[in-house]
């Protein structure tokens, strides 16, 4: 079977690079960091690759808000290789940092407008989280919860009511944050940042871009866990099932 | 100039923070609190200033802008901004951002506008004060508008002058003029040293080569004391130690030869072997100065310099967690705090932002630490900022040849922090010099980061040097030291134009490497260093006439024979005396209940939970974190020490933890150094770290030497670095000191309780091995390992009756075995759990272990092993060292005794679902009775902030 291309994003501040291939290797893709200079410049092309990740991170140190800097490089200089790759139907993908750079591009929701802005609690937090799906798409499928951190300080999706609820009506919102027991969560610290409607991660309408606040790729062994020591858990951790539906899908896309 | 102000839409977070932060720590309750931020852009027109505010500036769901000044009616309008020649961060962004979208801006500043509803004039300026650090920022106040008036902003330039000083006809009062007013930080005989050598060679020193040998000489770059002949007096005996530095840390190292050991002592930071292909590099530093005049500023870049330091040991070692310990006065500190301190609450704020900010940012994991406090670090906070990074094996090799080029890349050079390294060797006074303080910029650093990794695999230069205290002329003048170098500071990419070339030497501008690339490889360097988006620039070339020659332009700024740079400096002799003092021991009276002990003791600031601190700080990215900062059933409670696996490939580990007990040295110095080693590595050893495999970094923070009795509390301590790392063969790799702590004002020096930090770096062959802190399984079995002492000299338990003791823990003999055989138990599989006993004695250990499991726990004292007056409160709360609570599974207690043989091991209890804690007395009697969930609420309750 043919083996999907991933490209993971660098640049000026992202950080989770190496968890982040190393999670799209483990999921069986075949994987490449390239810088975004390397892109504006065309040493590098984005038409080569299935799947593209823009990881977690501080890009330009969050200044003027969180991912906003790189939105605009991107906007400016690589809007249209962006178009054409999520056109194509390509997998677009941003975790943390890079959904905030998503969002703030528009790609993310892509039909209504959205943002990721300051965390309720005034500051970074590093916790881990449970989140359960809110819709069936190529993301969440076979997934029931995932225990994953979330590492960030702005974090909180917000959305007008009628665009939340159009968010809902087109099933665009693909994980919730929810309590241990994977009820609803009425708020603080399940819901870690203040989300509207707890949204941990949107796609947008064509289901081809998808992106998340929390981190699948730090818990892909059982010792990524903070509780392994104390707890009954498979070898394999729970958010390494989410890259593998990513690069399974590309898979299927190549066949 | 247009002016562009954003506004939060909605709830303002901010503003309500800060609204809460003013009624609580100043008292002034307003009726409305909001915060904007504010830039002021040259050289864009209305339509151009529109389009940044709308494109970048704005975040239309949460924010909205107004260009101009924004007037707000019966309220009192607070503006700060940093000071010109003070690095914002911000600033480069934006223009970065600006240049993104098409426009071409002269320059951004920033600043931030507080808008306050229902207060009066001189409340408005106190919440000025509050808010601002005049020595970095500038604060203005008006009302119903911004006082703040944009000057131009563009910078003039100056004539690159060089002076030449009169050294040769100076007497001794003349020479001490100088280095003062110099701010040179040089002795008398350093000064006539100097004045010899330019006699000698008949002519006057420049500017720069006087500044370029006080750095060099300073004690930041020397450790002049620590390399000191020390004549020291121990009750009465005599004893000559030639070089206190190489008899004590160093011999300890040469004395155990242990071959895992790659790199010690001659690098920016000690190597060690982890696994056949890839080494570790570890340092800690201090950067106490700085954080007292500007916290945030100053602790950001003592992390940055830090990291810096892993990126500069060999070819450069890819940094992979950081740690941090701090000492403050107590944030509820109620005395009177002197003019010109800053409130404790507000330093420990201020640093920990800073950690929160520049560790977060730079992608390097916070993962271990530990604040301690005590009210005399009240004029002089300690922080210690460390680092470990991991490199492949034969890179910790570096060496320049001639002919090469000097290139520097990451940030320009400014007119931030000058004078750092020769002011870090001072005592702080109200005069301290505000040019000493810099702001970092992590990103820059991050950049270049990148590109130097990148640029080491490919093999493309032979040496690296971080540009700290003393900038270009300690880094560039130690680098070049075996070969000569030649500098043209012309070339040098400043900030602002206005610097003499001593200056551009000098400067400790943050964020900047230098290194020695073949010219055949500087192309490919640079190309590198342009796609990373930091800048390069070949700066000179090394030579082969060992000699320091700094050019500007064809203006020869400094000529110096790198034989006397290096060497000449005289060596210092020192006296240094110790008397025991003549301690009481208290003796109290047996209570019937130890409850509200214990719970005084985990609120305690210094053990109480530090969970406010830890989420702020990333401890997960690189996902290479195995034993979290805090664990246990609802993932708060207090680990030992931190285990990273940084290879995805290896199931390898390194274990990284901390001793620090600075109440120890009231009584004696000797046992608090010899406490900090080894509570360093039983922190390590309960995490599952190998005793055999661990090295330990000293870092002393002293209130003084200028006495003999404070050398003689210096030599003592380091006699017993000695002693311990040789008995506990624990090779020191690096190491620092920064030994004048002290706080002159109102002519009253506060002087911090000398402190010695020890941090220690161990490897674990398999993770899958690591143990955590918190209980696990009701019905299983609690065992106490090593002996208990009468040891309360120093403790949480006498401090809670304002008494220090005389009993202060000592180590024994028996310590090594001890260690030995709880590493072995754990790594055979037969501990489920087990903590450190150390800071309130088992008491703490036990509670903390119960309510971090979730679990009950029932133990007996009678069954603890003891040695001396046997009171209930002893057993209890004695810090004896050298012993840790261990949980073993119910059916295995025969196999963990017998593999426990001969270390003092005893079964004192066990784990019950009931979630009661309860300790009964030597007499059978209970004596601590509590709910788990009240002793967690008294050891949370301090920092719920």
């Amino acid at each position: 079977m043919a083996v999907p291309n991933a490209l993971v994003l660098r640049g000026s501040g992202l950080n989770c690079n190496n968890e982040t291939e190393h999670a799209l290797k483990l999921a069986g893709a075949e994987t490449r960091q390239a810088h975004i200079n390397d892109l504006i410049e065309g040493r590098t092309s984005l038409d080569s690759f299935h799947i593209a990740v823009i990881p977690g991170g501080f890009s330009y140190g969050d200044d003027l808000g969180a991912g906003k800097i790189m939105a605009a490089q991107i906007s400016h200089s690589l809007k249209s290789d962006f178009q054409k790759f999520v056109k194509d139907g390509k997998l677009l993908i941003g975790i943390c940092n890079g959904f905030q750079v998503l969002v703030k591009t528009g790609f993310l929701p892509g039909n209504c407008e959205a943002t990721l802005t300051g965390n309720d609690s005034g500051h970074f937090e590093d916790r881990w989280i449970y989140i359960k799906p809110a819709a069936d798409n190529i993301f969440t499928r076979g997934i029931k919860s995932m225990h994953v951190p979330v590492n960030h300080g702005e974090g909180k999706f917000v959305a007008s009511e009628a665009d939340l609820a159009r968010l809902e009506r087109n099933g665009q919102v693909s994980f919730r944050y929810c309590d241990r027991l994977l009820n609803d969560t009425r708020g603080y610290p399940e819901n870690p940042n203040g989300a509207m409607r707890n949204i941990a991660a949107v796609t947008n309408i064509k289901g081809n871009v998808f992106g998340m606040m929390p981190h699948p790729e730090k818990y892909v062994i059982r010792n990524q866990h903070p509780r392994w020591s104390r707890e009954q858990l498979p070898e394999e951790g729970q958010g390494l099932a989410l890259y593998r539906n990513i690069v399974n899908h590309a898979k299927a896309m190549l066949a | 100039m247009p002016r562009i102000e954003i506004y939060p839409k909605g709830k303002d977070l901010r503003g309500e923070s800060l609204k809460n932060a003013l009624s609580e720590d100043l008292g002034i309750s307003c009726k409305m609190v909001s915060v904007a931020d504010v830039y002021t852009i040259e050289g864009v027109d209305e339509n151009q200033a529109k389009a940044i505010a709308e494109e970048l500036l704005t975040e239309r769901l949460v924010q909205e802008h107004f260009i101009g000044n924004k007037g707000f009616k019966g309220c009192w309008i607070i503006e700060i901004a940093y000071r010109r020649g003070v690095q914002d961060p911000v600033e480069l962004s934006a223009m970065e951002a600006i240049a993104g979208i098409g426009i071409d801006a002269g320059s951004v500043k920033t600043s931030q506008k507080v808008i306050v509803e229902g207060i009066g004039e001189p409340d408005a300026g106190r919440i000025g004060k509050f808010l601002s650090n005049e020595i970095i920022q500038d604060c203005t106040v008006g009302y119903e508008t911004s006082a703040t008036k944009t000057a131009p902003l563009s910078g003039h330039s100056v004539e690159p002058r060089v002076e030449t000083i009169d050294l040769a006809d100076a007497d001794e009062t003349e020479l001490m003029r100088i280095s003062r007013e110099g701010l040179l930080s040089l002795n008398i005989e350093e000064m006539k040293t100097i004045r010899d050598y330019f006699r000698e060679i008949k002519r006057n020193p420049t500017d720069g080569e006087l500044e370029t040998i006080a750095q060099t000489w300073s004690e930041h770059c020397k450790h002049k004391t620590f390399n000191s002949e020390v004549e020291y007096l121990e009750d009465g005996k005599r004893q000559l130690i030639r070089n206190l530095f190489k008899e004590t840390i160093v011999a300890a190292t040469e004395s155990l030869n242990k071959d895992w050991l790659v790199s010690v002592f001659s690098d920016n930071a000690g190597i060690i072997r982890f696994t056949d292909n890839v080494n570790v590099a570890f340092k800690v530093e201090t950067h106490n100065h700085p954080s007292a005049l500007d916290p945030y500023g100053g602790a950001g870049t003592g992390i940055g310099g830090v990291i810096r330091d892993i990126l500069a040991a060999g070819l450069g070692a890819k940094p992979i967690f950081n740690t941090d310990v701090f000492c403050f006065a107590p944030p509820n500190y109620k005395g009177k705090i002197p003019e010109k301190i800053l409130h404790p609450k507000r330093i420990m704020k201020g640093v920990v932002n800073a950690v929160r900010d520049y560790g977060n940012r730079m992608g390097i994991p916070t993962v271990n630490g530990a604040i301690i406090f005590h009210d005399n670090y009240l004029g002089a906070p300690l922080v210690y900022c460390g680092t470990a990074g991991i490199i492949p094996d034969g890179m910790e090799k570096k060496r320049i040849s001639e002919g090469e080029l000097l290139v520097v890349i990451g940030g320009r050079t400014g007119r931030d922090g000058i004078h750092g390294a020769t002011f870090s060797s001072a005592e702080l006074d109200e005069d301290s010099p505000s040019s000493a303080v810099q702001i970092g910029n992590a990103i820059e650093e991050k950049k270049f980061m990148d590109a130097m990794l990148e640029a080491r695999d490919k093999g493309l230069y032979t040496f690296v040097s971080d540009c700290g205290g003393g900038g270009f002329s300690s880094a560039i003048g130690e680098m070049a030291k075996d070969t000569g170098v030649r500098v043209f500071l012309d070339r040098v990419p400043l900030k602002h134009q206005a610097m003499v070339p001593w200056e551009i030497w000098v400067s400790e501008s943050q964020e900047r490497m230098v290194f020695s690339v073949p010219t055949g490889n500087v192309d490919e360097f640079i190309r590198i260093c342009r796609k990373e988006g930091t800048e390069a620039t070949i700066i000179g070339e090394f030579t082969g006439n060992k000699r320091l020659e700094v050019y500007y332009g064809t203006k020869r700024v400094i000529d110096l024979d790198m034989e006397f740079l290096h060497q000449g400096l005289p060596k210092r002799s020192r006296k240094a005396v110790w008397k025991t003092p003549m301690l009481k021991e208290p003796d109290f009276r047996e209570e019937k209940d130890y409850t509200p002990a214990l719970k005084s003791i985990l609120s305690h600031p210094s053990i109480a939970s530090k969970e406010w601190v830890i989420r702020q700080y990333d401890h997960e990215v690189q996902a290479a974190t195995i034993l979290k900062p805090l664990v246990g059933a609802f993932n708060d409670g207090p680990s030992d020490a931190a285990v990273i696996k940084p290879l995805f490939d290896s199931w390898r580990g390194i274990v990284v933890s901390n001793g620090i007990n600075p109440r120890y040295s009231l009584i004696d110095p000797y046992w608090m150094a010899a406490s900090a080693i080894d509570e360093a590595l039983r922190n390590a050893v309960a995490a599952g770290g190998n005793p055999a495999h661990t090295a330990i970094l000293d870092n002393f923070c002293w209130g003084g030497v200028s006495s003999e009795e404070s050398m003689g509390r210096l030599t003592r301590a380091a006699k017993a670095c000695r002693e311990f790392a040789v008995m506990l063969e624990l090779p020191y790799i690096s190491g620092k000191d920064s030994l004048n702590n002290a706080f002159n004002i109102e002519r009253k020096t506060i002087t911090i309780p000398d402190t010695l930090l020890i941090s220690a770096v161990s490897v674990t062959d398999d993770i899958r091995k690591t143990v955590s802190m918190d209980a696990k399984k009701a019905g299983n079995s609690i065992y106490i390992v090593g002996a208990t002492y009468d040891e309360l000299g120093g403790s949480y338990f006498y401090g809670l009756k304002n008494e220090t003791g005389a009993n202060v823990p000592r180590v024994r003999d028996s310590a090594p075995i001890v260690f030995e055989k709880m590493s072995s138990a754990i790594s055979k599989g037969l501990v489920r759990s087990c903590h450190d006993c150390s800071e309130g004695g088992i008491a703490v250990a036990a509670a903390e272990m119960a309510f971090s499991g979730d679990l009950g726990m029932k133990l007996s004292l009678a069954a603890v092993p003891y040695e001396g007056d046997k009171k209930n409160y002893k057993l209890l709360f004695s810090e004896s060292n050298t012993r840790f609570i261990a949980e073993v599974e119910k059916g295995r207690e025969k196999e963990f005794e017998s593999a426990m043989k001969p270390a003092p091991t005893a079964r004192v209890g066990e784990l019950s679902d009931d979630r009661l804690f309860s300790v009964k007395g030597l007499d059978g009697e209970i004596a601590i009775s509590a709910r788990i969930s009240e002793l967690k609420d008294s050891w949370q309750q301090t920092f719920r902030w």
